[in-house]
């Protein structure tokens, strides 16, 4: 294994992971409008690694555990005094914000926040390696196994109860999957980027496909790609690794856009 | 042994604080055409969502006969240009093999727009998707929520035309809630005429001349059925069980 021993594997393989989740699920958050519903779950990490670090629990779980309780929480709350935003938006900047206060508290855990904010994806471990890709295979087993009756309670929550399926069930499996993710590409991206891994590969990947099933193989694939580019690049050029990443999969998406009008000319 | 498909009983919703319905009482027998009709914020879209079983009532009951099954077609789909969908695609979630898909679309008469994106049909084709949809899943019960907004004359009344078509060759009820007073009337077996409550119903014609009907449409209303009106496979006489005379049921 004297592969895996390498660092720069490591950090591919973690990239690779993350986004072969992130691909497709990022496709919900851009069809049903969730972009403001992962910040506040990926904001509410940094709430949860703190709590993980103060009581000796594995960080892990008290992000996965702050992330469900942040979905439950803007699901109980939703549709009353606020529009959906408003309400997104006090909820995401208030995690992050009480996250950071939170883990002030805590002694010498400073340096780590960064690595929690941006991610630390040069410092993955085998065992990091193992819960990224047991969360993403998680993550789009989930995703696979309800597939059709997620697009359809998406296309029209109605439609999908009159065809005998529960919308809000189909709803808590997005937010499960969400959790999950964000709990596996902290370490990759940081809580702060995130969404972007959702959003940027679907996006781009919107231009080119004409089902659901390709939009999302493509985000896959195009989230994988930014990940080696942008790890490529945090290597030469000695940037950030994480948004470094989130910087590729953005490229790709201004590049998708110049190139799609002209796919659609050749066919 | 003549068990509606599906009845609904004393149903109360309250929705947002607002009382939305109130007691109402409503039955679909297999193979009739109903129609909603009521003028806006009546209630009409949150009765047919209780039917659908897509809202639980906060008052009533609503009994179903045993497997029913819905075939559901809503006013719209929340897909902007953000999710690509094939019209085929669309078809296959309702489950049916190609030959099945084709057929549906040849009856609803877009046989050749399997491969177009959804985002791109017009308005007509949009609803005649969504029919194809719903036919796929050979349902007992149509449900369509103003299938015809945004449509011009011709289309309304060819789009009628196509849902009298499928009840009469399927046999499955169909319940629409509806704007287009007289084009409905003319298609529908037996009308409801909905204001928070059931204010009229029964065959067309004596829903028309009923004094709750004409308190809410206008006496305008009656005119333009007149131009309309056809011969029903059943008469106007005294053998409706729920049509003659029209029940009015006061608030």
């Amino acid at each position: 294994m004297t592969l895996l021993g390498d660092f720069l594997v490591r950090a591919g393989l973690a990239g690779v992971g993350a986004a072969a989740a992130a691909g497709p699920l990022g496709c919900f958050v851009v069809w049903r409008r969730m972009a403001y519903f992962g910040d506040a779950t990926a904001h509410a990490a940094i709430l949860g690694v703190a709590l993980a670090l103060a009581t000796e629990a594995p960080v892990f779980g008290g992000v996965l555990a702050a992330a469900l309780a942040m979905a439950a929480l803007i699901s109980f709350a939703s549709g009353r005094a606020y529009a959906a935003d408003t309400l997104l938006g006090v909820a995401a900047h208030s995690a992050l914000a009480l996250g950071l206060v939170a883990a002030s508290f805590l002694q010498g855990v400073r340096i780590d926040l960064m690595s929690y904010l941006f991610g630390d994806i040069l410092a993955v471990t085998r065992a990091d390696l193992a819960v990224i890709w047991g969360g993403a295979a998680l993550v789009i087993a989930l995703l696979a196994w309800r597939w059709d009756r997620l697009l359809t309670a998406t296309l029209n929550a109605d439609l999908a109860a009159a065809e005998g399926a529960d919308p809000r069930v189909e709803r808590l499996a997005l937010m499960l999957a969400l959790a999950v993710l964000v709990a596996v590409a902290i370490k990759v991206v940081g809580a702060l980027l995130i969404t972007a891994l959702l959003i940027i590969p679907a996006a781009a990947a919107r231009a080119f496909a004409r089902t659901p099933e390709a939009m999302a193989a493509f985000a896959a694939l195009i989230g994988a790609a930014a990940a080696l580019a942008g790890l490529a690049a945090s290597w030469r050029l000695d940037t950030p690794a994480g948004p470094s990443i989130v910087a590729a999969a953005a490229a790709a998406f201004a590049l998708s856009n110049l190139l799609a009008p002209l796919a659609r000319k050749a066919g | 042994m003549n068990q509606p498909l599906l009845a609904a009983q004393g149903v109360g919703v309250t929705l947002g604080g607002a009382v939305v319905l109130r007691d109402v009482r409503f039955t679909v027998a297999r193979g009739e055409i109903v129609t909603v009709v009521g003028p806006n914020g009546s209630g009409k879209t949150t009765l047919l969502r209780v039917l659908i079983g897509a809202l639980a009532p906060d008052r009533g009951t609503v009994t179903r006969v045993r497997g029913l099954r819905v075939g559901y077609v809503p006013q719209r789909l929340a897909m902007d240009r953000a999710m690509p969908m094939t019209v085929d695609r669309f078809l296959r979630l309702a489950g049916g093999d190609r030959a099945a898909r084709a057929q549906a679309l040849a009856r609803v008469g877009i046989e050749a727009l399997g491969g177009r994106q959804m985002a791109a049909l017009s308005g007509g084709q949009f609803q005649r998707a969504m029919l194809a949809h719903a036919l796929l899943r050979k349902p007992d019960l149509l449900a369509l929520d103003e299938p015809t907004q945004g449509l011009d004359q011709p289309g309304v009344a060819a789009f009628y035309k196509l849902i009298e078509a499928v009840r009469r060759e399927d046999g499955c009820a169909v319940v629409m809630v509806s704007h287009d007073l007289h084009v409905v009337m003319s298609a529908s077996d037996r009308v409801v005429c909905l204001n928070g409550h059931v204010c009229c119903e029964g065959a067309p014609t004596v829903v028309s001349a009923a004094p709750a009907y004409r308190a809410l449409f206008g006496l305008g209303a009656e005119g333009t059925l007149a131009l309309y009106r056809h011969v029903h496979d059943h008469d106007h006489g005294d053998d409706h069980d729920h049509a003659a005379p029209a029940m009015e049921h006061t608030p």
